[in-house]
């Protein structure tokens, strides 16, 4: 079956089985390894990407599902060399050990300062809760999203975006 | 099987068809029959897929059926398209405004990733006594709508579970929306649920519906999940409170009731005797908080 995907901005055609998954696309042919195929079954959040900008699971996504809509990943995150703010503050509070799980916790994460900016504690761990790191990294995970929501705060208001001040 | 003795990264192969009307779904499923089955979200269907304990030859996705889709509201009920997606159900102004307890057992469910997937039809089509939104639809009075070869039909929700997995839905019939009728003026209402860890299903779950007339419950509904071979309602219960104040001792009443009358089991996730606990412990809960949350009487 044929489907169009555009990845991280960039419209692709593939030919793709029925029982192809958007991670086998991923991985695969376009070499965006970020997405890991963790549990399989939807319980890890390690395949977290952004399917027309809603974080889905993408091994129980099939491909053919995802034809005609924008798939975002962490490749398609940083600016060239700029790392986004995501990126930035995951490295600054350490939130990131072996890195397994980090694709999906920063994918899940922008999902979240896509709705709300200004996230609590509370909302940051019920909206993250999909996602499982096994180094245990949560505290300074949960800090890196508080810090990316100040950054981006900060950008959006300098850029005069934010009604709130 | 055990999730060793599979590959979940691999789905089986199967053949696939994406109807874009209600009629050529039904065609399709009754002509594949017991071969093929309705896809919607995927997030349980494929994972049984992937562990070898499903295995259909078909997938016919309802996910391109308009008219399975969205929330609207007539003069008396709430319509609910079986192919609506749990986050687009949760955040709709109709549920928040309309049926809060439907919306709270919703945001329940899985993570985020997963409720972005998967659908209301598909949570009840699934059939696990433990669906969350099932309880609450059950408290909310809704009726299951179904399309197939010999018409249309309604069945109330208590008729539509049969068993874990097994549904009233006939070879050929889809679940086309569920209807849940506008709640009374000034209802109260809970859900609650412990699970294991927050990804993990419920090991129970309750919700709660309650209205009060001049200081008398008028209505109440007590539905429960993962204590029965389907999510169920507790009549005994109901009727406990029915007539009387819904006083602290009525309410201990109607949980110690819950607790004679639910059948559960015992299984990973919990002890038939701890959830038998739990359910007394939930419906108190959600009793005490429903009434907190009425209005006038």
């Amino acid at each position: 079956m044929r489907v169009s995907i555009r990845i991280n901005g960039r419209s692709r055609d593939f030919e793709v089985e029925p029982n192809e998954l958007l991670i086998n696309v991923l991985r695969d042919r376009v070499y965006c390894t970020g997405a890991k195929y963790g549990c399989g079954i939807g319980m890890c959040g390690a395949c977290t990407v952004l399917l027309d900008g809603e974080a889905v699971l993408a091994c129980l996504t099939l491909a053919v599902n995802a034809d005609g809509s924008s798939v975002e990943t962490i490749e398609g995150l940083a600016a060239g060399d700029q790392l986004h703010p995501l990126q930035h503050a995951f490295l600054e509070e350490g939130a990131v050990q072996c890195g397994y799980c980090t694709p999906g916790f920063i994918m899940v994460a922008k999902a979240l300062l896509s709705e709300n900016l200004n996230p609590t504690e509370a909302e940051i761990r019920e909206y993250l809760k999909g996602n499982s790191c096994r180094c245990t990294g949560y505290v300074n995970i949960v800090k890196a999203v508080q810090r990316a929501s100040e950054i981006l705060g900060l950008d959006c208001s300098a850029r005069g975006l934010c009604s709130d001040p | 099987m055990s999730n060793n003795h599979v590959n979940s990264h691999i789905l089986p192969e199967f053949k696939y068809y994406a109807p874009k009307t209600i009629q050529d779904a039904a065609i399709l499923l009754s002509e594949h029959g017991s071969e093929a089955a309705p896809l919607a979200g995927g997030t349980d269907l494929l994972v049984r897929m992937k562990q070898g304990l499903a295995k259909p030859k078909v997938l016919v996705d309802l996910k391109y059926i308009p008219e399975l889709k969205g929330i609207r509201r007539d003069e008396d009920a709430i319509w609910i398209g079986a192919a609506t997606g749990l986050r687009v159900l949760e955040r709709s102004d109709i549920v928040v405004e309309e049926l809060p307890l439907l919306g709270q057992a919703v945001r329940a469910i899985g993570s985020v990733q997963v409720r972005n997937l998967g659908t209301i039809g598909g949570n009840l089509c699934n059939a696990s006594p433990s669906a969350d939104s099932a309880s609450a639809l059950l408290a909310l009075d809704a009726e299951a709508q179904l399309v197939g070869p010999g018409g249309n039909r309604h069945l109330p929700l208590q008729k539509f579970f049969l068993g874990p997995r097994r549904t009233a839905i006939q070879r050929g019939e889809l679940l086309v929306s569920v209807k849940a009728p506008l709640a009374r003026a000034g209802i109260g209402s809970c859900f609650v649920k412990t699970a294991r860890t927050s990804m993990d299903i419920a090991s129970v779950n309750a919700a709660v519906a309650l209205a009060v007339e001049d200081g008398l419950v008028a209505h109440c509904r007590i539905a429960l999940g993962a204590v029965a071979p389907t999510p169920v309602r507790i009549d005994g219960a109901e009727a406990a409170l029915l007539g009387n104040a819904p006083s602290d001792e009525k309410i201990e009443e109607a949980a110690r009731l819950v607790g004679e009358s639910v059948q559960p089991i015992t299984d990973v996730r919990a002890t038939a005797e701890y959830r038998r606990r739990v359910s007394m412990n939930l419906s108190r809960i959600a009793l005490v908080t429903a009434r907190g949350k009425m209005k006038g009487g």
